[in-house]
């Protein structure tokens, strides 16, 4: 019982932002946005078909600039918001948009989908994230399992709440938070919390994680000095509220219990240069996967704090008998802490890597070269986590 | 007589007259004689007629008348002779007669007398025989009179005994009183049926129990001497006292004693804060001593924790304890068994099971007494933490340790002294463990020394030969740059290192000195040595350098690099150099100076060494990636800050890469300093202009080309994979090799990634793009150089012009030979 091989997908443009389509649960289906500065830039839907292992590609385009954040909106399937850079008057600014895909994105692809390419669809602007204050946005996130709402837009050093009506084609700022302190500073990342009734948010900037409470927008942790360097990233665990991991360009991966924040519950130093992206699994909160511009993708098996630090005990008989050495090697031990697998197929930095929403042992990598990789978690892994 | 003898054997008795007097009278003729010529007158065969008829023949007439007056005259003389000779013979028999004649008469009469006398002797013995039958009554008369006076005599000391004891006790000569009392006893006790007798021992017992109070109480009262005290104990246990009682009063008794002695030492522990003037009074004193007593402790800088706040130094206090209460417990203990044991045995107590008894009592006592002791003495040790002088503290032990000997004669199979061989035991380890403590901070101490030489350059020399124990000379070298004392430092900081786990071991081998009576214990000879001195001290130690370098990896991570990098690079090439050289000669010293036996496992010097190449590993790795990181902020900072759209067109190189250049050639510097070259691949002499030219003309510009047109992604994407298909993956953040190239190679690596990860965040103009050409091509016409493979570098930059020309919204290349114009411009 060999595992699948992965399936890449080659983007024609250079491409950071990657997301699954939150609100779906059916399909597996990724979102890309690219990055360029002389073409049109494109949103790309990646459709991934489980049983035959063939993607099937949809083209959006995205013509007000190269995207550098991309969100789904986790209720609506359509409803999507970017960060891209717009170029004008010799000047480059960051702004935030909420997008609606075409209604029949759909239709022509199964048809001719090299048609598609030539002549793809546009999408549909439903309304900028600009108070007129702001510029430079850095992340827009979506209210987690929320109704399509609310986002939180990170630009500069404001944290802002916005409240989408009327079918999300007006947004207005119903909150906002500021980074005060001295010097620029700067939110680079931004994650909302699913625990506490989404009510908190945890931002980085710099070498900085901070909490904040949404209903009274004020800081409730700060952990200075999470990463020798600049953090990168946040996730936070999908079933311990109080867990959170984060990355940064110290090439390390930390675990924090927000309770206290003195010290990293954890530390992961499998990277050998910085790491961009965190995420744990939504299902499985042992699995966690991390890009790096190493090139490298890892996903971890972070047991020991993880819901299920125990485990489920598993019999050898059951491990499957051709899994690479490796995995084979990982899979024998008694459930540790370690790392299941890393995976090379990429030639340059990753920049993003997310699982998909469907299906909890299958995630997405993109690499800056506009290399997609769907993976899945090896299967003897995967049986130990469910029997 | 004559007569009768001449008549009885006339012919021998003529013979011996006739040769008598031949010999007398014939002198000359007894010559010729002996010729058997018959005329020799004096011959024995003469013959007168041949000599008549030889003369009448020969001779005229004259010469026979000459001869005739000559023989007449000859023969007159001979005959007055024999009549003188016969005459004298005669007078001497007559008397010889008389005196015969005389001895008859006084033998008759002796007989007589002899008879006389038996006769008187037979007299006597009639008499005595006589005299002694009429004795014989009176004799037994007086034998029995002699018994009956006896008896009158012991009735009579029977009688007196009260009054006699009475007296006794009040000239307080007990022991007459004890010893009289001892002969009357018995008989008392036999006769006692009789009233009087009776009346007579119950006064005594009356006396002797009042005796016995007053003993009692003398000896309670405590203040007699030692020697009184147990003519006490004996006299009462002639009395019958309870031995367990005794026992137990003699023992409080001596308690009360040594409890004051354990008092006094007691006292001695406690700190005195008020006595400053006693203990400053007695501070140099006791640094004198310790100076004097330590011939072997030259380490030029101990590190001296504060001195014990009691005032008398442990070798005084030992002296006390063992002078005052050792030796009155050793006496306590010998006179304890003289009353209760050795006596008891032989009397008639050792039926009582009292030798037992009294053994067990003192055994539970010495005990006792022992632990407080041993308690108080394990308290002062602990103060003991100053670590400058240990053959102080050594000489104690062993003095502490001798005097319990004593105890263990005294009394064999009591713990005590091996209790005390324990403490001298925990004593030294103890020490070992401040020892360790001791080197430990004494190398942190250095450590911060090394520290503060590397920043204040100019004060190196000093601050270093400071820290280092004059190891260091200020050569006219170290006074330039700080980085230059760097190899000095690092043989300063080795050698004082090295020094003092010298003299650390021979501190501690004062433990195992022959002449210290514990060193022949097993302990000390095995298990001091191997697990102490090697496992617990040496190789500890060893672990803590590592450790606490490995540690200036894990805090410096996060706060990015509060530990100077040139202090990493010096501890990695100190780790380094354990792992060569040095472990193994710290072992093998401390083995052939402690004759270590191993009895038990200790830890390999392999062991020891792979840790110090691990940590020596790490601290290298630490040190390119802060250097790297330091360097990454300043390209981060040019990056990020500068508006590449509007940037104006490139003049010059920016000033930040000529900070790069210079700073990784200062690093090159530094690392040369302390490690070798290494090995790079070949490169001709002008590699930097011919690869700088396929770099940038062909490859290049066939990127930049492509660009232009409409399928350009598709092709770019393809041509930068296919690139990167055959080049080898790099790992940014990797272990380096401990030589100058490798660590160069990182640095340099880590550097330039982080440019192109910066230069992939930004937007660039034309003159953005223009300056990124003209920066990197500054980089690579200087880095190349340092790196082991140069393509490296090459590919790095590469990617940066790539990535910008990429991130460019007006991507127009900048000539070659401008850019070359511009870079040699400086």
């Amino acid at each position: 019982m060999e595992d699948d091989a992965p399936v890449i997908y080659g983007l024609e443009f250079q491409a950071r932002a990657l997301t699954a389509q939150a609100a779906e649960t059916d399909a597996i289906r990724f979102l890309v946005g690219t990055q360029s500065l002389k073409f049109d830039n494109q949103i790309h839907i990646i459709d991934f078909d489980d049983e035959n292992n063939i993607i099937n590609k949809n083209v959006l385009l995205h013509q007000a600039g190269e995207i550098w954040n991309i969100g789904a909106s986790p209720a609506d399937k359509a409803v999507l918001t970017t960060c891209y850079n717009k170029t004008s008057d010799s000047r480059v600014v960051s702004c935030a948009a909420v997008w609606r895909m075409p209604s029949d994105w759909e239709t022509g692809s199964h048809e001719s989908p090299d048609d598609s390419a030539h002549n793809p669809q546009t999408l549909e602007l439903l309304c900028h994230l600009d108070d007129g204050a702001h510029i430079n946005t850095a992340c827009v996130l979506w209210e987690p399992m929320g109704d399509g709402k609310r986002v939180i837009s990170l630009a500069d050093n404001h944290a802002l709440l916005w409240d989408l009506q009327e079918s999300s084609t007006q947004a207005t700022v119903s909150n906002t938070a500021t980074l005060e302190g001295k010097g620029q500073l700067k939110f680079t990342s931004g994650k909302w919390s699913p625990h506490h009734n989404c009510s908190q948010l945890a931002t980085a900037n710099d070498t900085a994680i901070r909490g904040w409470d949404l209903r009274t927008m004020s800081q409730i942790y700060c952990i200075e000095n999470a990463h020798g360097q600049l953090v990168r990233d946040l996730d936070f665990n999908p079933n311990r509220q109080y867990y959170l991991a984060s990355c940064g360009d110290d090439c390390k991966v930390k675990f924090w219990d927000v309770r206290n924040v003195q010290e990293p519950v954890k530390t992961l130093e499998e990277h050998s240069h910085w790491v961009w992206s965190v995420r744990y699994n939504h299902s499985h909160d042992q699995l966690v996967l991390t890009a790096s511009s190493d090139s490298r993708l890892i996903l971890s098996n972070m047991v020991s704090i993880s819901s299920e630090p125990f485990g489920h005990l598993v019999d050898d008989e059951e491990l499957s008998e051709g899994e690479e050495n490796h995995q084979e090697d990982k899979g024998k031990e008694p459930l540790k802490d370690s790392v299941v697998s890393t995976y090379e197929e990429h030639e340059d930095s990753v920049y993003a890597a997310e699982w998909s929403s469907a299906d909890p042992w299958l995630f997405a990598s993109l690499s800056y070269d506009g290399r997609l990789v769907i993976n899945r978690v090896p299967r003897a892994l995967k049986y130990r986590i469910l029997l | 007589m004559d007569g009768e003898e001449d008549s009885g054997r006339p012919r021998r008795v003529h013979g011996m007259l006739k040769l008598y007097y031949g010999i007398n009278k014939e002198g000359k003729a007894a010559e010729q004689a002996e010729s058997l010529d018959p005329c020799d007158i004096n011959g024995a065969h003469f013959d007168p007629e041949l000599f008549l008829n030889k003369l009448r023949r020969e001779c005229s007439l004259a010469e026979l008348m000459d001869q005739e007056t000559c023989m007449v005259k000859q023969i007159r003389s001979l005959d007055s002779d024999m009549q003188t000779l016969v005459y004298e013979n005669y007078n001497k028999f007559i008397s010889a007669t008389d005196t015969i004649r005389k001895m008859k008469n006084d033998f008759k009469k002796m007989e007589d007398e002899m008879d006389c006398l038996s006769a008187n002797m037979s007299a006597i013995t009639e008499f005595s025989a006589r005299i002694s039958g009429t004795l014989q009554d009176q004799h037994a008369q007086i034998t029995k009179l002699s018994g009956v006076h006896t008896l009158l005599r012991k009735l009579q000391f029977l009688f007196e005994l009260p009054a006699r004891l009475n007296k006794c006790l009040e000239l307080q000569a007990y022991a007459q009183a004890v010893r009289s009392h001892r002969r009357a006893r018995c008989v008392l006790q036999q006769y006692s049926h009789l009233p009087s007798f009776k009346g007579i021992q119950d006064d005594c017992h009356a006396i002797m129990d009042k005796l016995a109070q007053e003993l009692r109480q003398k000896f309670r009262d405590g203040g007699s001497s030692a020697k009184d005290l147990s003519e006490c104990v004996e006299l009462l246990l002639q009395l019958d006292e309870p031995a367990e009682e005794l026992c137990d009063k003699f023992l409080s008794h001596a308690q009360s004693r040594l409890e004051s002695d354990l008092q006094g030492l007691e006292a001695e522990i406690r700190p005195y804060p008020s006595a400053s003037a006693v203990k400053d009074a007695s501070a140099p004193r006791l640094s004198s001593t310790a100076a004097a007593g330590s011939p072997t402790d030259n380490s030029p800088k101990m590190s001296t924790i504060p001195s014990p706040t009691s005032n008398t130094d442990i070798l005084e206090f030992i002296d006390r304890g063992c002078n005052e209460f050792v030796s009155s417990l050793c006496l306590v203990i010998a006179s304890y068994q003289e009353l209760f044991i050795n006596h008891a045995q032989t009397g008639e107590l050792a039926s009582k099971n009292i030798p037992q008894m009294a053994n067990g009592k003192l055994q539970a006592f010495v005990g006792d007494l022992a632990a407080r002791y041993f308690s108080l003495v394990e308290r002062r040790i602990q103060e003991e933490k100053g670590v400058g002088d240990n053959s102080l503290l050594v000489r104690a032990l062993d003095r502490f340790h001798r005097r319990l000997q004593a105890v263990a004669k005294l009394l064999p199979g009591s713990p005590v002294p091996n209790q005390g061989t324990e403490i001298v035991i925990r004593a030294a380890t103890e020490r070992v463990k401040q020892y360790l403590s001791a080197l430990q901070s004494f190398y942190m101490d250095s450590l911060t020394d090394v520290r503060q030489a590397l920043a204040t350059p100019r004060l190196s020399v000093v601050s270093a030969s400071g820290g280092g124990g004059g190891a260091l000379l200020g050569g006219p070298a170290s006074s330039r740059d700080a980085s230059n004392s760097l190899p000095e430092l690092l043989s300063s900081l080795s050698a004082s290192i090295l020094n003092q786990i010298k003299s650390v071991l021979a501190s501690v081998h004062l433990f195992t000195a022959k002449d210290i009576a514990f060193s022949n214990k097993p302990y000390f000879k095995g298990d001091f040595c191997s697990q102490g001195v090697r496992e617990s001290l040496v190789v500890s130690f060893i672990k803590f350098v590592c450790q606490s370098s490995r540690q200036f990896c894990e805090s410096a991570g996060d706060k990015g690099g509060s530990t100077p990098p040139a202090l990493l690079l010096l501890l990695s090439r100190l780790c380094l150099d354990y792992e060569t050289s040095t472990i193994s000669y710290i072992l093998t010293l401390t083995d052939e100076q402690f004759l270590v036996q191993h009895h038990s496992p200790v830890t390999p010097v392999t062991t020891l060494c792979t840790e110090a190449r691990e940590a020596a590993q790490k601290l290298l790795n630490h040190y390119v990636k802060v250097q790297g990181l330091i360097i990454s902020q300043m390209l981060r900072k040019s990056v990020e800050t500068r508006d590449w759209v509007n940037t104006i067109e490139p003049r010059n190189v920016r000033a930040v890469m000529k900070r790069v250049v210079e700073d990784t050639t200062s690093i090159d510097v530094q690392v040369g300093l302390l490690y070798e070259e290494g090995v790079r691949k070949a490169h001709s002499s002008d590699s930097s202009k011919r690869t700088f030219s396929v770099y940038s003309s062909s490859r290049q510009q066939a990127r930049y080309a492509a660009s232009y047109t409409p399928s350009a992604p598709m092709d770019t994407n393809l041509l930068s994979n296919i690139h990167k298909l055959f080049s080898e993956r790099i790992d940014i953040f990797s272990s380096v090799e401990f030589n100058k190239v490798s660590v160069i190679t990182g640095i340099i690596k880590i550097s330039l990634k982080t440019f192109l990860e910066c230069v992939r965040l930004r937007t660039f103009g034309r003159y953005g793009l223009q300056q990124i050409q003209v920066d990197c091509h500054y980089l690579q016409m200087y880095l190349w150089r340092f790196v082991s493979d140069e393509n490296l570098v090459h590919f790095l930059l590469d990617e940066i012009v790539g990535s910008s020309a990429h991130r460019c919204l007006d991507p127009a290349p900048m000539e070659q030979s401008v850019i070359e114009v511009i870079c040699e411009r400086g």
